[in-house]
């Protein structure tokens, strides 16, 4: 695994979300408190639009989770998984932070 | 093999066809073969409802059973086939066609045909009776091309008719032979109201007029009436009661009721074993009945018999409750003070078009019947008091005075499960109960459905809606009409709550009265809501806000942007056409006309959202909230400014709505129109609200649609000024946002508010609820905080490094992909 920099910490606001690309990737990125941060595709599965980093996030039964902005298809922020219907699963990242970074590791 | 029985059934009108449903659920079903004559050319329809065709309903919103449900049951029918002969002796009956068709068992449910007085003159071209689909198709083709009709009859199918003439557009007078409308429901008092309010609205109403004959002049009609008055008029409608529809059992030599009707004792037997009589042509105690509910029992009892058990039709509870021309009447048990000995309590306050007077039997301490005029909200529970011959409660005057807490569940919950609720159907509480135990009804819809209770009249609807409730919370169901998992509020609770706590942000809002962290349910409710009361940036909360708010743009199937700027009343300038051109050509935007009248620009990145945005602005455009719950556009035709035809300025009245309801955000999106005629190039009769000019003002409809479920709006005031007009729609705009569930069009909320658009014209117009004054100045100080959305964050750049596809690299996103169409971008989708 190989962990790369991406923003700085105070770059997002809790409960927001941005996308970052690294190695031709886009990658969806979610402060979902205030060191808790969660990476995964932004590629929703459904009609394959680069669109997940600008979904609401938030949470169902207390698990975090990101509806996409298109059709507010849910996803597990922790796992990817679809949460609503039976749509693939989005890829998701590990995430790490470190001196005022947002790392991500890509294998 | 058993040879079946045959049955005829003669008539297929609602109480004939209503025997034939209840027959064919029966196990007596398998023993016939069944064969239906009726005389009209289509299978029964709901009667009642006939002048629902003046309004908004077709034939077929009409029908009960269509003629595939008589093949599915296996019932031969015969339509447009009268039956012209009855041989008791050979058991036969005669079609028109002259063939003989023999019976086991009769059932004659033929109806009754109106009434027609003997006046003479009285027939022939521009005369009309008010009974079937093919008097109103006459009535409607001949009277197009007329300005004013007579309507002879003032009880309740002579109302019908007025009504249903008067929403035809024709000058409608209304003649009653007795000294008050409704003589056969109403008491003098009630009648009086019942007619100023008819008065009111520009109907005619004469009493003790006696038709004596009718002389021709031309085109037009001449009614001479008993005393010397003459009445000029385009055309008759002849309403002044019912007949039984007797002949065919006459000429048979079956015996007769003393006033017409073919006599039928307790099991609908005629004086013939196997012939049976039903619905308006029977005679039962010397009585025929003119309503559909007690020929619905007489069904019932008949389906009986033909089972061999025992349910004897006995004299029904006549109570009546309708609106007639938009008053609101009831009628029910003993209204006119016949029983001896009976003492009778009233309440009238002609100021606000109320009238009520109960009938009591002192002695026996039971309520006997009463009469209702302009509040009939308490019909299903005093009605239910006289059938039940209940004890009165020990202030019987209360009743006439209901508190809210009064029509408490408890009074419900204490009724027997015998209780008849809907009296059209015959339903009791406890099959009811049973029916939403035994398939998990959760909601009024459904218990129509399941029941078909409230179906008829309409009459028991809301104690249908008291019962499900009632019995819903006694199963624990707490009817969840919460937002989600984070807030127990509907969206009606949480604005009360959040306006009290004076909340303007989403973490003050989820700490005080919700848990977890939201999600993408609740944001955008609360966003919209915070949005709704307090008209601030929506920047301010942009976490929560869905993408198109958080962008202040519509994302589109490919992750682009559309920008579309506001042009009040499709107005713009040549300058404006430029600017926007130019725009267009240097970000390379699709271009397409809305169907709200304005320009809209598609394919923008998110990158270049701020730049186009500054552009347009810098021509004088600005933020159109094509993206938001708000106010899209106030459509207009050109009107009187342009339009030889126009007679009221809707420009200036579209473009004044939009200038001043162009920031507001709702429960949901809202589109208005203005309409310079009655020609309505606007379509302002399927928008939230609309206007259209008329000779003296304009007339207000709210409540339309064009969308998923079209719906025309309803007329809320008529001919009033402009002022006014804004005064109105202030008013029921911030009603609406008050009361409305999330993301409920103001179509849907109207059609689920109580009382309907009768309701709405007492609160927004008569301010029965003293709210009006609170109502604007809620709508003026939204109004003072109004903003361009975008020119505010274009003001605050910090804000603006959101707006750009990646955290970590300035690259524009190159999944987004455009291809060529009709000289245009348009999107590339990954197949």
């Amino acid at each position: 695994m190989k962990w790369y920099p991406t923003i700085a910490i105070e770059r997002l606001e809790v409960g927001f979300g941005g996308c970052v690309k690294l190695e031709g990737q886009q990658i969806a990125v979610f402060r979902y408190g205030p060191e808790e941060f969660y990476a995964l595709s932004n590629c929703c599965p459904h009609k394959k639009q680069m669109v997940i980093a600008r979904g609401l996030i938030g949470d169902l039964a207390g698990k975090p989770k990101v509806a996409c902005a298109l059709h507010k298809n849910q996803f597990s922020l922790e796992t990817g998984k679809c949460l609503n219907t039976d749509l693939s699963s989005l890829k998701t990242y590990q995430v790490k932070l470190e001196e005022g970074q947002v790392c991500i590791g890509l294998p | 093999m058993v040879r079946l029985s045959k049955l005829i059934v003669i008539g297929n009108g609602m109480v004939g066809a209503k025997f034939l449903d209840l027959l064919c659920q029966s196990p007596a079903r398998e023993l016939y073969e069944i064969q239906v004559f009726g005389a009209e050319p289509q299978p029964a329809y709901d009667r009642v409802a006939l002048s629902r065709l003046f309004a908004d309903a077709t034939p077929q919103d009409l029908e009960l059973y269509p003629t595939a449900w008589y093949k599915e049951q296996g019932i031969e029918l015969h339509l447009n086939c009268p039956i012209e002969r009855l041989d008791l002796i050979h058991k036969t009956v005669q079609s028109k066609e002259g063939i003989l068709h023999p019976y086991d068992k009769l059932v004659i449910a033929s109806g009754s045909k109106a009434f027609i007085p003997p006046v003479e003159g009285l027939s022939g071209e521009g005369v009309f009776t008010y009974r079937d689909l093919a008097d109103v198709d006459s009535i409607q083709t001949y009277g197009k091309k007329q300005k004013n009709a007579l309507v002879i009859g003032g009880g309740l199918l002579g109302l019908e008719a007025a009504k249903a003439l008067n929403d035809f557009g024709l000058t409608v007078t209304i003649l009653e032979a007795a000294p008050r409308l409704m003589p056969m429901q109403l008491d003098n008092e009630g009648a009086q109201e019942l007619q100023s309010q008819i008065e009111d609205l520009g109907l005619k109403v004469m009493t003790q007029a006696l038709s004596e004959r009718v002389e021709r002049e031309g085109a037009g009609l001449r009614l001479h009436l008993r005393g010397g008055k003459v009445l000029p008029t385009d055309m008759i409608v002849v309403s002044a009661g019912i007949r039984p529809q007797d002949e065919l059992a006459r000429q048979a030599g079956l015996a007769l009721g003393e006033r017409g009707g073919i006599k039928i004792d307790h099991n609908m037997q005629t004086s013939e074993p196997n012939v049976f009589a039903l619905g308006e042509v029977a005679s039962f105690a010397g009585q025929t009945f003119g309503l559909v509910a007690p020929g619905y029992q007489m069904a019932r009892a008949a389906v009986a018999v033909f089972n061999q058990e025992k349910s004897p039709f006995e004299l029904p509870n006549i109570s009546t409750k309708l609106k007639l021309l938009g008053v609101e009447v009831a009628s029910f048990g003993d209204a006119l003070e016949e029983t001896p000995g009976c003492d009778a309590l009233r309440l009238s306050n002609p100021a606000a078009g109320m009238y009520k007077k109960l009938v009591f039997h002192p002695e026996e301490n039971r309520l006997l019947g009463g009469v209702l005029v302009g509040d009939v909200s308490e019909f299903g529970k005093l009605s239910q008091l006289v059938q039940r011959e209940a004890a009165l409660p020990p202030k019987p005057e209360e009743l006439l005075f209901p508190t809210k807490s009064d029509s408490s569940p408890t009074s419900l919950a204490l009724l027997p499960s015998r209780t008849v609720i809907c009296n059209c159907e015959n339903l009791t509480k406890g099959k009811i109960i049973e029916t939403i135990r035994a398939q998990g009804i959760t909601n009024l819809a459904d218990l129509k459905k399941a029941t078909r209770g409230g179906t008829g009249c309409g009459g028991c609807s809301q104690l249908l809606t008291d019962l499900l409730n009632l019995e819903l919370e006694g199963q624990g169901v707490v009817v969840n009409k919460s937002l989600c998992e984070h807030f127990a509020y509907t969206r009606t609770e949480l604005y009360a709550e959040i306006k009290k706590g004076g909340y303007h942000l989403f973490s003050e809002v989820l700490s005080h009265l919700g848990s977890g962290k939201g999600c993408e349910v609740c944001k955008p409710v609360v966003a919209n809501l915070l949005a709704t009361l307090w008209n601030d940036s929506v920047m301010s909360n942009k976490e929560i806000q869905d993408t198109n708010d958080a962008f202040l743009a519509n994302i589109q199937v490919n992750g682009s942007y559309s920008v579309i700027p506001r042009m009040p009343g499709g107005e713009t300038t040549a300058e404006g056409l430029i600017a926007i051109g130019e725009v267009a050509k240097e970000f390379n935007l699709y271009v397409k006309l809305t169907g709200g009248e304005r320009i809209a620009l598609f394919g923008a990145s998110l990158e270049d959202l701020p730049k186009i945005w500054g552009r347009l602005i810098a021509a004088g455009f600005e933020s159109g909230h094509a993206y938001g719950k708000s106010l899209r556009t106030v459509k207009s035709c050109v009107g009187s400014t342009w339009c030889h035809l126009g007679v009221g300025d809707s420009l200036d009245m579209a473009v004044t709505l939009e200038n001043r309801y162009k920031s507001l955000r709702g429960p949901h999106k809202m589109k208005g129109a203005a309409s310079g005629c009655m020609r309505e190039c606007a379509e302002a009769n399927c928008k939230d609200f609309g206007l259209i000019a008329t000779e003296k003002g304009w007339n207000l409809f709210v409540g339309g649609n064009g969308g998923i479920k079209p719906q025309h709006g309803q007329l809320l005031a008529a001919d009033i000024t402009k002022e006014e007009a804004i005064r109105y729609i202030d008013r029921y705009l911030i009603y609406y946002f008050r009361t409305a569930d999330k993301l409920t069009r103001t179509s849907t909320w109207l059609s689920l508010l109580e009382g309907g658009i009768e309701r709405l014209k007492e609160i927004i117009v008569q301010d029965s609820l003293g709210i009006a004054a609170e109502l604007e100045a809620e709508m003026e100080r939204l109004v003072a905080n109004q903003h361009c959305e975008w020119k505010r964050l274009l003001a605050d750049p910090p804000k603006l490094s959101l707006f750009r596809p990646f955290l970590n690299s300035d690259d524009s996103d190159e999944s987004i992909r455009f291809q060529e169409k009709r000289s245009q971008v348009v999107p590339l989708l990954t197949p």
